[in-house]
């Protein structure tokens, strides 16, 4: 008995995004960017660690882009990459700013969530679901705000 | 190879680190065409879980199942970063920072978090309510409203050179700037 329509989840076509994930996991702990101080260090602009991680991330992504077009690389499948273009909305100005508000409070973004559990730092899934809250809200009233 | 692990325990420089996490872009996009981006999950979760038959929650959440999966990797990865590749040093942090937080009474650097300002008992303060149940439920509401997060946004969206994206990391950062600078400092006075 399935759902009609509806698509199953399976594991081994995903088990390369969660290897994926535990490289970036590691990542995110071990340069520290999952850590309250040094979200407060950034946003007192008291250290360049922050601003340097997310900046060198921005070249290398941008290079690797770069390099994949004008190499014409294409996916382990054999497709064209491609990379959808977002379209601005207004919600890109008030609902960054509410993150922004956030993320100086828990000291983390969505995927820092995650890591910080992983370190131990159970109380945080209390964070988590409180932020899954905050997506259903926002599904909820979405016609209501302005984009 | 003790040696090893004790370079790969410590906490690992910009230069090092940030290239790295840059080159998560064109892995996700070479294994299978996909946006990094983590926020989106806390949309999946509604959808998988608690739709209500609300429009934003009506869709086949199933086939973005990888990017659940990135998640638990990432869950899994900070068990490993946090176990056998544990950092045993406080963390090291700019002199102001460390007395302006001992005079709000948080002095323990011993971990990533500061635990005496993230744990169960602090929930049931105004100081941990505000900083884990508010600060949570604006990550969010936020992200989802901007459409993408640190990753989604900021890397993801400023490496394929879209300017949308550049309008949220400047919101992100301003959103940041003011918490951090004007509110923040009220808040963890508080007990």
């Amino acid at each position: 008995m399935t759902n009609a329509g509806a698509t199953r989840v399976a594991f081994w076509p995903n088990v390369k995004f969660l290897l994926a994930g535990i490289f970036f996991g590691i990542l995110l702990v071990k340069a520290e960017v999952i850590s309250w101080f040094r979200i407060q260090e950034m946003f007192r602009l008291q250290s360049f660690h922050m601003y340097g991680v997310i900046g060198s991330a921005v070249v290398t992504g941008m290079v690797s882009l770069w390099l994949i077009r004008i190499l014409k690389i294409r996916t382990l499948d054999g497709e064209e990459v491609v990379v959808r273009p977002k379209k601005f909305t207004w919600g890109n100005v008030y609902g960054g700013l509410l993150f922004g508000l956030g993320w100086a409070l828990t000291g983390a973004c969505p995927g820092p969530l995650f890591a910080q559990i992983g370190t131990g730092a159970v109380v945080v899934i209390v964070t988590l679901l409180s932020a899954i809250a905050g997506t259903w809200c926002y599904g909820l009233i979405r016609d209501k705000l302005p984009h | 190879m003790d040696f090893l692990l004790e370079i790969l325990s410590r906490p690992w420089p910009w230069y090092v680190a940030g290239p790295l996490i840059g080159l998560t872009v064109p892995l996700l996009l070479l294994l299978g065409n996909k946006p990094f981006g983590i926020s989106s999950n806390l949309r999946h979760v509604c959808a998988a879980c608690i739709p209500a038959r609300i429009p934003f929650f009506q869709y086949d959440w199933r086939k973005e199942s990888w990017n659940l999966f990135f998640a638990g990797g990432i869950f899994i990865g900070g068990i490993l970063a946090g176990t056998l590749l544990r950092n045993p040093e406080p963390v090291q942090m700019n002199p102001a920072l460390t007395a302006e937080l001992a005079s709000y009474g948080v002095q323990d650097t011993s971990h990533l978090m500061p635990v005496e300002l993230f744990n169960f008992h602090a929930l049931l303060t105004l100081r941990g309510f505000i900083l884990m149940i508010a600060g949570g439920f604006l990550v969010g509401f936020g992200t989802r409203y901007a459409g993408g997060c640190t990753s989604g946004h900021a890397i993801m969206g400023i490496s394929s050179l879209q300017w949308p994206s550049v309008v949220a990391t400047c919101c992100f950062m301003a959103g940041g700037f003011i918490m951090a600078n004007l509110v923040l400092p009220y808040i963890l006075r508080l007990l």
